[in-house]
């Protein structure tokens, strides 16, 4: 038994197939991965079903990576067989980690996401009104899909998580490290985000051109402005998330010249993202008269969906409240 | 459920130097208000994290209070003005939340304001009470559910 390979599984549910991707990226290292363990389901890549997972031992495999946020109930299925036939259990990337992308969907529920997608939209034509049904009989044979929730979760919510890789989508040396780490059984302890424990202003580039006192008096978005490629983006008066954001990204769109947009969420200090954001943003508003603020702050397009953009569903709220869906 | 029987619960953070003070002399001077609000006392009304706001609202609060010195008399010169801001832009975030800005209440109370303080801690309640409680569940357990 001994001589035999780790096994390790990945799934994927709400997602966009970055995270997939992130795998794939590897490049020549998923040769190295793959000389070291055995791959006994990845749906995106190789044909396993689930009834060959349910086949499996429970505890079997070694380590079960999974990205994406859980808003089906067929995701949840999927993610709590897993959690039974899996030692580890990898949240791989942002949506697994935070909730999301798909996590902004906790702006609305079900029947508002219905009837956007399947009746509202520009390019949506529908004269019949047809909508996805969890149950549909055709021919005397009921045909099924899986329900679909009001609210997104993050994995953690749904299933025990051993460990997070953080990013969308994590970067590569952060996955190598994560899968060598587990081969050698050299693991932090359980619950910890795979990357460093500090934000990303720490490690960014930028930050010695940051003045003495930092103060905004105005704020421009990223296609308002032409963005100076070495000055720190909020000394431009630029919304940029890397206060409140960890590292390890290695600063791929501070590097792009973009501002940080929060996806390794926070450290381990904060619980809430974005309202960790919020109060670093209000410090610096450069004014202390009340009008003054009040016409600034209205400057500030969307700052739940802004400072959430990754975080919502774990956030403190986790989602807009349902009575006051319309 | 009527209006009338319901109890809001109010979360009131106040700055130990002017409000907590003013709080006080309410109750040294025997005054009467509503007993709706639970006071957590702060050093300054800047020392108030979002965070502690969001918590309060997810636990069960109804509102939300945050009452300091008022505007150029911050014992650390500048807290209130902080408070101010945060007040301001964390009150257009909760509405994106559902969360109405008659909940989320920031107001200035000297240490000699007891009054005030008794009438903003009434008419609070009386605000809160009209609107009805938050129900707040963040979606919980949803996907527990058959």
């Amino acid at each position: 038994m001994s001589t035999e390979k780790p096994k390790v599984a990945f799934y994927w549910c709400s997602s966009c197939g970055g995270c997939e991707e992130s795998i794939v990226d590897l490049a020549e290292d998923i040769l190295k991965v793959v000389e070291a363990v055995e791959i006994v389901f990845w749906p995106v890549a190789l044909d396993f079903k689930k009834k060959d997972v349910e086949a499996m031992e429970d505890g079997s495999i070694a380590v079960g990576f999974i990205n994406g946020a859980v808003r089906l109930s067929e995701q949840r299925e999927m993610v709590e067989l897993l959690r039974k036939k899996c030692q580890l259990i990898v949240a791989h990337g942002s949506c697994s980690h935070l909730g999301g992308i798909p996590g902004l969907g906790n702006f609305w529920n079900k029947e508002t996401i219905f009837n956007r997608a399947y009746h509202t939209t520009p390019s949506t034509e529908n004269p019949d009104g047809v909508v996805p049904l969890e149950k549909y009989d055709l021919d005397g044979k009921e045909l099924t899909l899986p329900s679909f929730y009001d609210t997104v979760y993050s994995l953690d919510q749904v299933i025990d998580v051993d460990y997070y890789l953080p990013g969308c989508a994590p970067p590569r040396d952060l996955i190598m490290n994560a899968v060598l780490a587990i081969l050698e059984g050299k693991l932090p302890p359980k619950g910890s985000v795979l990357s460093p424990n500090k934000s990303l202003c720490d490690d960014c580039e930028r930050n010695d051109t940051k003045p003495e006192k930092m103060v905004i008096t105005e704020i421009k978005r990223p296609w308002e402005v032409i963005m100076d490629d070495e000055t720190c983006f909020l000394a431009q008066g630029i919304i940029c998330m890397g206060p409140a954001t960890r590292t390890g990204c290695g600063e791929r769109c501070i590097i792009g010249n973009m501002p940080c947009r929060g996806c390794f969420g926070p450290t381990d200090q904060v619980f809430d993202q974005g309202a960790k954001f919020l109060s670093a943003l209000a410090s610096i508003l450069d004014t202390d008269d009340e009008k003054e603020i009040e016409k600034l702050v209205d400057t500030i397009v969307d700052p739940a969906g802004t400072f959430y953009r990754f975080s919502l569903p774990t956030s403190i709220l986790r989602r807009k409240r349902m009575e006051a869906i319309k | 459920m009527s209006n009338e029987s319901y109890d809001p619960k109010l979360v009131g953070f106040l700055c130990t130097w002017c409000s907590y003070t003013g709080a006080d002399l309410a109750g040294t001077a025997r005054m009467q208000y509503a007993p709706n609000m639970r006071i957590i006392r702060v050093m300054c009304s800047g020392r108030v994290d979002p965070q502690f706001v969001l918590k309060a609202f997810s636990e069960g609060a109804d509102g939300v209070l945050i009452s300091g010195c008022h505007p150029g008399d911050c014992h650390y010169q500048e807290g209130n003005y902080k408070a101010l801001r945060r007040h301001r832009l964390l009150t257009k975030m909760l509405e994106q939340l559902g969360i109405e800005k008659e909940r989320f209440r920031l107001e200035w109370v000297s240490a000699a304001e007891g009054s005030k303080f008794q009438k903003v801690c009434d008419e609070f309640t009386e605000e809160i009470r009209k609107l009805g409680p938050l129900n707040w569940n963040g979606g919980e357990h949803e996907h527990r559910e058959a």
